[in-house]
């Protein structure tokens, strides 16, 4: 009998695991994926809004004032890497002005500090890489960018460092009301649990429906992103967005953390919950709306592109706290944009009201951090040659583009919640994620993973599931080496 | 720091001739940086015939090709380090002399002190997203180049159904190489109206096997949401639009994609030498000298060649030059 | 002299990057035995179309496990050009093939491989690892 099972181990999932790891609890964190931060937390903008954007008083705006508030402090716990570069809200037409003027209010009333107004000069001085035909901006410095999947994996190990359980691969397929709690069915049997913690994103609201009479009813809204190559960094500077439309808050044109240029999203609602294709359409809408504003687009250095699904509440706002009609049963649903930049709000919040039900003492030995993977290249002389006696494979580069060695990719499978897919290594080491896109380093990453995992290479998967890599051994070797 | 006439980076085809041709024009002080574990580069994947024609009179394969130049490298003791990444490369404007950082397993990370660079790291293939295809990001996409690495190398099958998209010369010599190893390749998709590779590899490699090549023909879009299932293809018009009406899907669980190759000059660029847009290598004087003076580049990483013997020819010059600036000093 | 009853067959020379277009014909009368290539430049241009016309060969490659290598696979090939339409044979008693390291370039693997007449040999070399 858990204390608390969490569904869902995308970002929110993680965050709620990590903060009730402070208490003397039993939790449980189930997800469906091969991997933690497979959902609706792996393909998003990555931008820890400022918090102008969300309806005063509501939730999303608090959540996201006060998580924009916390997240250095988070990220320098976990060690990740989190940069205030500053927003943009950029105008082109003269007659909208105004509509700056009103995101500069609501900002104030939310409590989003250091907005200012700028003109067309102080707009292009600040970011020069924009269109001459900008008219004004609404900057705001406060906002933020960070790497989604390097903060999931972060709470996520920091959480099960701190005695979280994750069962992965593992499906909810019901859940069923029992005295004194809930149990959970799941493809890998029944769990118990005296509470629920409902993280489950684009299908939050099948499983909050399942205990509940007061239905909710999420839409997934795919954005289609663009990631341009790192020649492409200077592009910009701020996170640019455009003013708003009633869709959404438009294509934005942002540097990452990994200094590329990433486009995006487009925002289109979709049925399907698992459609996470891109469109021709969504791909040319994401080029054509940044052009408009960007002085000099390279398209041509784009990488890769993705789609994302978004979980949007009806209501557009986000569905937290306990279920009235099922006690125990909490919700974290509707969490769209500013999902990623609420997170240390949304965390700590879920988790004191929990931790009220439950009663439970503070852990006397809570460790609130966590150290990331060592990026051998950017090491001290000093730190290089020690962790080259303690294993030589940090001097093989196997990622070329990214520059990552053989000893960061062994390390990030054989940590707790260790990478176990191609796509688990991406995330946790970006070894696969620069220009190249894996061509040179994916087969060579196959065999650390067979070899470390003890499994046969045909065996080894994208990201779980039926997304194996090869289709068999040529000449039979592998079958001998068994 | 170790000071070293002419260090030369990689030991491909390009490596091996220009320091073969930097020892024959005098220099002793040599040294091959290559990342891999054995000299020889993309030719020890290239297992079909069709090199040394010029070079050697007879047609080899891509190993044997190497083998010949290893050969020669082990005869006149040319020293190599294998394993080992080049970092970067700096000039010092005053010296004239080039930092060279690497890191290797045994040393860590390292640096050398050189009076000449010759840049011989090949060149690389186009990846899936330089063509922006849209649909699911499933397992089974795999350039020709990691295809081909998989099945010679390592002796593993990427797929059994499969779909090219691109007809360079790598697609076509993989189509043969997955047919022959029992896989059923569909469909060599070509956007242009004419093979992107030699017609001798279009004959060898696809008639003789009967397998289809369209012409005039892209993806248009990736089905499969873990593995891939499939492709839709369509017909492009001049302007590379897609024809209405003429989507065609293919089931495959496999999509290689064999659509160009790229010098690979990010050591190039970063140590601040003038590109070539139109070539994606550097800009070099008739000495095979980039605008870092020292500094020279042979074989693919300056453009992409057709024949590996055109790439020893210009190695070979390069090693000469390179021999004569450091003899001018 | 009278008519001979000529077949002419066109195609693409493929014995270097170049690709000429040749033209064979061949005479019905001589059994296939007379065949005049035009489009050729080269004398191996004029052979491979000589051949080409009345009995195609292709040489093979591929790769044949080795056992305690420091490499899994060996490259290899046929010496020769073998008939086409053995190509599979070909390959069927190459996938049949292990060899134990060490394994030297030019080495025969297999003699006559599918009755050809032709050799299979390395095209590399695998060192035994202990």
């Amino acid at each position: 009998m858990y204390d608390v099972l969490i569904i869902g181990a995308g970002v929110i999932g993680c965050a709620a695991a990590r903060e009730l790891s402070r208490y003397e609890a039993g939790i449980c964190v189930v997800e469906r994926c091969s991997d933690v931060c497979e959902g609706t937390s792996k393909a998003n903008s990555g931008i820890v809004h400022a918090g102008y954007d969300a309806p005063t008083g509501s939730m999303k705006a608090r959540m996201n004032v006060t998580g924009n508030e916390k997240m250095e402090e988070l990220c320098r716990e976990l060690d990740v890497s989190f940069q205030r570069i500053g927003s943009l809200v950029i105008c082109m037409e003269e007659e909208r002005i105004p509509e700056l003027q009103k995101l500069y209010d609501r900002g104030i009333a939310n409590g989003v500090k250091g907005l200012r107004l700028l003109n067309r000069e102080e707009t292009l001085e600040l970011e020069p890489g924009l269109s001459e035909k900008v008219r004004g901006a609404l900057y705001a410095p406060s906002a933020g960018i960070l790497c989604p999947f390097e903060l999931t994996v972060a709470l996520a190990e920091n959480a099960a460092a701190n005695g979280a359980e994750f069962r992965l691969n593992t499906e909810v397929t019901d859940i069923v009301r029992e005295h004194g709690g809930y149990i959970v069915r799941t493809n890998q049997g029944d769990l118990r649990t005296r509470m629920v913690v409902n993280a489950a994103g684009v299908y939050a609201d099948v499983f909050h429906n399942m205990v509940s009479s007061d239905k909710i009813h999420i839409t997934p809204r795919k954005g289609e992103y663009c990631l341009l190559d790192t020649e492409a960094g200077g592009l910009v500077r701020h996170t640019v967005f455009p003013l708003p439309e009633k869709k959404g808050k438009g294509i934005l044109v942002t540097p990452t953390v990994h200094g590329n240029i990433l486009l995006g999203p487009t925002a289109a609602p979709v049925e399907d919950r698992e459609g996470v294709n891109t469109t021709k359409e969504g791909l040319e809408a994401v080029l054509h709306s940044a052009e408009q504003y960007v002085k000099e687009l390279p398209v041509r250095k784009v990488i890769t592109s993705f789609a994302g699904l978004r979980a949007s509440e009806d209501g557009r706002e986000f569905v937290l706290g306990e279920v009235k009609d099922a006690p125990g049963f909490f919700d974290a649903a509707g969490i769209e944009s500013p999902g990623l930049s609420s997170v240390p709000a949304i965390g700590e919040f879920l988790a004191e009201m929990i931790q009220k039900r439950g009663g439970w003492r503070a852990k006397e030995k809570f460790e609130s951090r966590r150290k990331g993977i060592r990026r051998f290249l950017e090491l001290t002389p000093e730190e290089q040659q020690e962790l080259l006696r303690e294993n030589p494979a940090y001097g093989t580069i196997v990622c070329r583009c990214e520059k990552i060695t053989e000893g960061e990719i062994l390390e990030a499978i054989r940590r707790p919640l260790g990478a176990t897919t191609l796509d688990g290594i991406k995330r946790r080491t970006r070894a696969g994620m620069g220009r190249c896109q894996g061509g040179f380093c994916s087969p060579r990453v196959m065999e650390l993973l067979a070899s470390e995992l003890h499994r046969a290479q045909e065996t080894i998967t994208k990201c779980g599931g039926n997304s194996r890599m090869l289709a068999g051994h040529i000449r039979g070797t592998d079958s001998e080496k068994d | 720091m170790k000071r070293i006439e002419a260090v030369i980076v990689g030991g491909g085809p390009a490596g091996m001739a220009a320091a073969l041709s930097a020892r024959q024009n005098g220099l002793e002080n040599i040294l091959i940086l290559e990342r891999e574990e054995e000299l020889g580069g993309i030719l020890n994947q290239c297992i079909h015939t069709g090199f040394g024609l010029h070079t050697f009179g007879e047609e080899l394969t891509g190993p044997e090709y190497a083998a010949r130049y290893v050969e020669k490298i082990e005869k006149e003791k040319i020293p190599f380090y294998t394993g080992t990444t080049v970092l970067e490369i700096q000039s010092e404007e005053q010296s004239k002399l080039k930092t060279v950082t690497a890191v290797n397993r045994i040393q860590g990370v390292f640096q050398l002190q050189a009076d000449t660079v010759i840049l011989a790291m090949g060149c690389r293939e186009r990846p899936r997203g330089a063509l922006n295809i849209p649909g699911f990001r499933p397992a089974g996409i795999y350039s020709a180049g990691t295809a081909q690495r998989l099945v010679n190398r390592e002796g593993y099958l990427p797929g059994r159904e499969i779909v090219i998209l691109g007809s360079g010369d790598i697609g076509l010599i993989m189509a043969r190489r997955m047919t022959l190893e029992g896989a059923r390749v569909k469909a060599v998709a070509e956007r242009l109206p004419h093979p992107g590779g030699l017609m001798r590899n279009v004959v060898q490699c696809l008639e003789d096997y009967d397998i289809p090549l369209k012409l005039n023909c892209t993806v248009a879009e990736i089905h499969g949401r873990e593995r891939i299932e499939g492709v839709t293809l369509v017909q492009v018009d001049g302007e590379n639009r897609p024809v209405p009406g003429t989507e065609e899907f293919i089931s495959c669980d496999t999509l290689l994609l064999s659509v160009g190759l790229i010098p690979e000059n990010e050591l190039t660029a970063a140590m601040g030498a003038a590109m070539n847009e139109k070539t994606g290598g550097p800009m070099v004087s008739e000495t095979l000298e980039t605008s870092v003076p020292g500094v020279f580049a042979c074989g693919n990483v300056l453009h992409v060649h057709e024949l590996v013997d055109h790439v020893s020819r210009e190695a070979e010059e390069a090693g000469r030059f390179a021999a004569e600036w450091v003899k001018k000093r | 002299m009278g008519k001979e009853k000529m077949r002419k067959k066109e195609f693409i020379c493929i014995v270097c990057p170049n690709g000429c277009k040749l033209t064979a014909e061949v005479s019905e009368e001589s059994g296939g035995s007379s065949v005049n290539v035009t489009g050729y430049s080269c004398k191996r241009g004029k052979e491979y179309g000589q051949t080409e016309a009345v009995h195609p060969v292709r040489s093979v490659t591929s790769t044949v496990r080795v056992t305690g290598g420091d490499h899994p696979l060996v490259p290899v090939k046929t010496v020769k050009e073998v008939p086409k339409e053995k190509i599979f044979e070909c390959m069927e008693a190459i996938r049949a093939l292990s060899v134990a390291a060490p394994v030297h370039i030019g080495q025969i693997l297999i003699r006559n491989i599918a009755g050809t007449g032709i050799d299979l040999a390395a095209t590399g070399n695998v060192k035994q690892v202990q």
